[in-house]
C-alpha cells in the first residue's frame, strides 16, 4: 500500500469489477479532469478575469491588488489546507475559527506584563506553551470524537463554543478586556515579528511573510499527502475508516493527529495575526472555520471525505480573497460579498461535481 | 443530459455575473471616468472637470472659467457639480446594525450632494483583521480619499499607515478619536467616547442609580469599553459589563433578564441592538430600573417619549457619515480642513435626547437620518 503513488481512489467504483479500472490507460486530458483541483484552477483564472474586466479602472491588475489578495489567502490557506486534509480523512473541525481567537489570547495573556494581568513569561517558553495548549484543544477535539464516535461536526461545534467564549472570558477576567495590545514592546519579539508578522516590500506593493508560510505548508502537506504512507492513510480513513483500521492503518492516531494538526494551523494564523497585529482580540478568526471549509471544497475536496487535494484547498483560499478584495476594488458595496461566496460555492461545487463524473465515464 | 448541465452551469455564472456589474452599475452612477488615479491636481484639468454649472454655494476655487459648458450632470437634480473624485469608506460597523445604516445613509448623501463617487465597505464581523485587509484592498484601487473608522487603531494603524504613505488622504470617524492623529489622519468625526459615557453616568447618578449593568453588544469594541469606563466613573457607583451578541436579540434578552437582580437599579446599553432587547427584558421581568441608551433609532425615541426609558445619548452618526465626504472634498479642491479645535476632532455628540425632545426627532430617525 504505502508504494502507490496517491492518486485519490474513487469511491464510486472500486476495484474489483470485470474491467480492471486500475491498469485502465487515461487520456492526458481525463487525468487532468478528474484532478480534484482542477475545477478550482479554472475558477481562479474566470474570478480572475472578470475582476480584472470590471475593475479595470480601479487598478485591479496592479501590484498593490495581487498583494492585498496574496495577503488576505494567506491566513486563510493555511487553515484551509490543513482543514482539507483533515476533511479528506473524513472529518470536519468547525473549531478553528474560535481556536484562533483563544490561541492569540494565549500568547498575549502568557506574554502581557503583570501590569495588565499578564503572566510576564519570556517570549519563547511562551509561545511554546501557547502552541502545546493549542495543539491539546486539537487533541481533545480528537480524543472525543474517538471516544464518543459522535460526529466531529457536533463536538467541534462545541468546541467552537466553548473556546471563542474561554477567549472572551479568561481575558476579561483576568484583565478586564478583550483586547491585548503591546506585543512589540515584549523583549524578543523582534525576531517573531519578522518571522510571521513582517511585510516585505517588491515592486512597490508590501507582501506579508504569512504567504511565505502558506506555500511552505501548502508545499509539506502536498507531499505528506502524496508521496508519503501518511498521505494514503488519510484518503483510505476518510474512504471507509474499518476497512482501513482492517489492514493496519493506525485510524485514531491519525485522526487524533490531524485534528492537531488543524488546531496548529490556527495557532500559526494566530501567532502571525499577534505578530502583525501586535496584539490579539477575542473576535480574531470569527467565521474562520467555515471559510476554510469553503475553501476547501471549492477547491475539490469531497464533504464525505476520501477524496481531494490540499493545492485545491489553497487555490480555493486564493479565489475567496480574490471575490472579497475583487468586490471591495470594484467598488460594489461589501454587504455583496456574501452572496458572491455563495454562489461561487455552489457553482464550483456543482462544477467540481459534474467534470468529476463526465471525467469518469470515458 | 451532458448539454443540459452544461446550459444550467454556463446560466449560473452569467446570473452572477449580470448580478455583479448591475449592482456596480447602480453603485458607480456618479459617472467617474478613468482618470480617478491623480489624486490632488484637479484644479487646472479644464476639460474632465465636469463643470459647475455656477452659481451654487461650491468653493470660489475653479468655477469661473468653464462655466458655460456643462457636460455630465443632465440627470436627475442637474445642480449639483459632478467631481472626478472616487472616496472609500471602510467602517466596522456590521451590516445588520441599524446604527450603521444611518451612517451610510450619511455617506451616500454626501456623495450625491457633492458630486463625488463613495464606496462604503464593512467587514461581515466584528474582525479588524478583515477590517485592515479591506482597507489595503481600498487603498490598492487608489481612491482619491479614504475614511476609516478606528475602533481598533493598533491593528488597523499599518493598514492606516499604508494608505497616509501612499499619498491618500484620510479622515477616520466614529471611534479612534484618541489615536487618529498617531497615524497622519487629517482630521476625525465624532464623539469622545469616555466622555459621552461620564455624561450618561452623571445623569444616571442625577436619578439616584448607584448599581449598574452596562450591555455592551459588540465586546472587542475599544469604544464601548471606554464608553462603559466612563459611564462608571460619572456614576461614581458600581458598573457591571453584561456583553451580549447584537445579532442575537432574545438572547440578549434572556442574558439581561438573568442580569436584573434587585440591587440593580440603573441599565445603560450602548446602543439600540442592545437597547431593545433590554427593554423588553425590563419589561418582562415588570423591574422599574433606570434605562438609557448609547444613540438613537425609532423604538429608543418612541420608548423615551413613552417615558419607558430615560434617555438616549446621540452622537449623530449620520453627520459622522456626511461630514468627512464634505471635509474630503473640499480638502481635495482647497487644501482646507475643518481643525476645530486643538485635537483636531470634529464633535457630533454626545446630545442627550430625552422625552422633551424625542418626539421631533423621531421622524428623521424613521427616514435613516438620525
Amino acid at each position: 500500500m504505502s508504494t502507490q503513488t496517491a492518486e485519490p481512489p474513487t469511491t464510486t467504483n472500486s476495484g474489483d469489477g470485470s474491467d480492471d479500472e486500475r491498469v485502465r490507460s487515461q487520456s492526458v486530458l481525463t487525468r487532468l479532469l478528474t484532478r480534484p483541483e482542477f475545477g478550482a484552477l479554472v475558477a481562479v483564472v474566470l474570478v480572475w478575469g472578470f475582476f480584472a474586466v470590471v475593475a479595470s479602472d480601479n487598478n485591479f491588475i496592479s501590484t498593490q491588488t495581487t498583494a492585498a489578495i496574496l495577503n488576505r489567502a494567506a491566513p486563510l490557506g493555511i487553515l484551509a489546507v490543513a482543514v482539507a486534509l483533515l476533511m479528506i480523512a473524513g472529518e470536519f473541525d468547525l473549531s478553528v475559527g474560535s481556536v484562533i481567537g483563544f490561541a492569540g489570547m494565549a500568547i498575549m495573556l502568557l506574554v502581557s506584563s503583570s501590569d495588565v494581568g499578564g503572566l510576564a513569561w519570556p517570549l519563547l517558553p511562551a509561545l511554546v506553551v501557547a502552541l502545546v495548549i493549542t495543539a491539546g484543544v486539537g487533541f481533545l477535539n480528537g480524543i472525543m470524537v474517538i471516544t464518543t464516535r459522535l460526529p466531529s461536526f457536533i463536538i467541534t461545534l462545541g468546541a467552537l463554543f466553548v473556546f471563542r467564549g474561554l477567549a472572551t472570558a479568561i481575558p476579561r477576567t483576568v484583565t478586564n478586556r478583550t483586547q491585548l495590545g503591546g506585543f512589540d514592546t515584549i523583549p524578543g519579539a523582534d525576531a517573531i515579528v519578522s518571522l510571521f508578522g513582517r511585510k516585505i516590500d517588491l515592486f512597490g506593493a508590501r507582501f506579508d511573510i504569512s504567504i511565505a508560510w502558506w506555500l511552505g505548508l501548502t508545499l509539506l502537506a502536498w507531499f505528506v499527502l502524496s508521496r508519503t504512507p501518511i498521505g494514503n492513510w488519510i484518503f483510505g480513513v476518510g474512504g471507509d475508516d474499518n476497512a482501513s483500521r482492517n489492514v493496519g492503518v493506525p485510524v485514531t492516531r491519525l485522526k487524533i493527529g490531524l485534528f492537531m494538526v488543524t488546531a496548529s494551523a490556527a495557532f500559526l494564523v494566530a501567532l502571525i495575526q499577534v505578530a502583525s497585529f501586535g496584539g490579539a482580540d477575542s473576535l480574531r478568526g470569527e467565521l474562520q472555520e467555515f471559510n476554510a471549509i469553503i475553501a476547501a471544497v471549492v477547491g475539490g475536496v469531497l464533504l464525505t471525505g476520501g477524496y481531494g487535494s490540499v493545492i485545491g484547498a489553497t487555490l480555493g483560499a486564493l479565489i475567496f480573497a480574490m471575490v472579497q478584495q475583487g468586490i471591495i476594488v470594484t467598488g460594489v458595496d461589501g454587504d455583496w460579498f456574501k452572496v458572491f461566496v455563495g454562489a461561487i460555492l455552489v457553482v464550483a461545487v456543482v462544477f467540481n461535481n459534474f467534470i468529476r463524473t463526465q471525467a469518469q465515464k470515458r | 443530459m451532458k448539454s443540459r448541465a452544461w446550459l444550467a452551469i454556463a446560466a449560473i455564472m452569467l446570473l452572477i455575473l449580470s448580478a455583479c456589474t448591475s449592482v456596480d452599475d447602480s453603485d458607480g452612477e456618479t459617472a467617474d471616468g478613468g482618470e480617478d488615479t491623480d489624486t490632488a491636481e484637479t484644479d487646472d484639468g479644464g476639460e474632465e472637470e465636469p463643470a459647475d454649472t455656477g452659481g451654487e454655494e461650491e468653493e470660489p476655487a475653479d468655477d469661473s472659467d468653464d462655466s458655460s459648458d456643462d457636460s455630465g450632470d443632465s440627470g436627475d437634480d442637474g445642480a449639483v457639480a459632478q467631481r472626478d473624485y472616487r472616496f472609500v469608506v471602510v467602517s466596522h460597523g456590521q451590516s445588520s446594525d441599524p446604527f450603521w445604516t444611518v451612517a451610510a445613509n450619511g455617506v451616500s448623501d454626501a456623495g450625491d450632494d457633492m458630486g463625488v463617487t463613495v464606496e462604503y465597505q464593512a467587514p461581515g464581523t466584528f474582525d479588524m483583521v478583515e477590517m485592515s485587509q479591506i482597507i489595503d484592498a481600498a487603498v490598492a484601487s487608489e481612491p482619491d480619499g479614504l475614511v476609516v473608522t478606528l475602533p481598533d487603531a493598533e491593528a488597523l494603524s499599518d493598514s492606516v499607515q499604508a494608505a497616509v504613505d501612499a499619498g491618500i488622504p484620510v479622515i477616520s470617524m466614529n471611534s479612534g478619536s484618541d489615536d487618529f492623529a498617531d497615524l497622519g489622519v487629517l482630521v476625525h468625526v465624532g464623539q469622545t467616547e469616555f466622555e459621552a459615557g461620564l455624561i450618561a453616568g452623571e445623569r444616571m447618578a442625577e436619578e439616584g442609580v448607584t448599581n449598574a449593568l452596562c450591555i455592551n453588544q459588540e465586546v472587542g469594541n475599544t469604544a464601548l469599553d471606554d464608553r462603559c469606563g466612563g459611564f462608571e466613573e460619572g456614576l461614581d457607583g458600581t458598573v457591571d459589563v453584561i456583553p451580549v451578541d447584537l445579532a442575537d436579540p432574545a438572547g440578549t434578552q434572556s442574558t439581561v433578564e438573568g442580569a436584573l437582580s434587585d440591587e440593580i437599579d440603573g441599565i445603560l446599553a450602548l446602543g439600540p441592538t442592545g437597547a431593545i432587547p433590554t427593554l423588553a427584558a425590563v419589561e418582562n421581568v415588570g423591574s422599574d430600573v433606570a434605562l438609557a441608551t448609547f444613540d438613537l433609532g425609532p423604538e429608543v425615541l418612541t420608548a423615551i417619549d413613552e417615558g419607558r426609558m430615560l434617555f438616549a445619548i446621540d452622537q449623530a452618526q449620520y453627520l459622522q457619515g456626511y461630514l468627512p465626504i464634505v471635509f474630503m472634498t473640499k480638502f481635495l479642491d482647497t487644501g482646507a480642513l475643518p481643525l476645530g479645535s486643538v485635537d483636531r476632532v470634529v464633535l457630533t455628540g454626545p446630545q442627550i435626547v430625552d422625552a422633551e425632545t424625542a418626539a421631533s426627532v423621531l421622524e428623521a430617525s424613521e427616514a435613516g437620518l438620525r
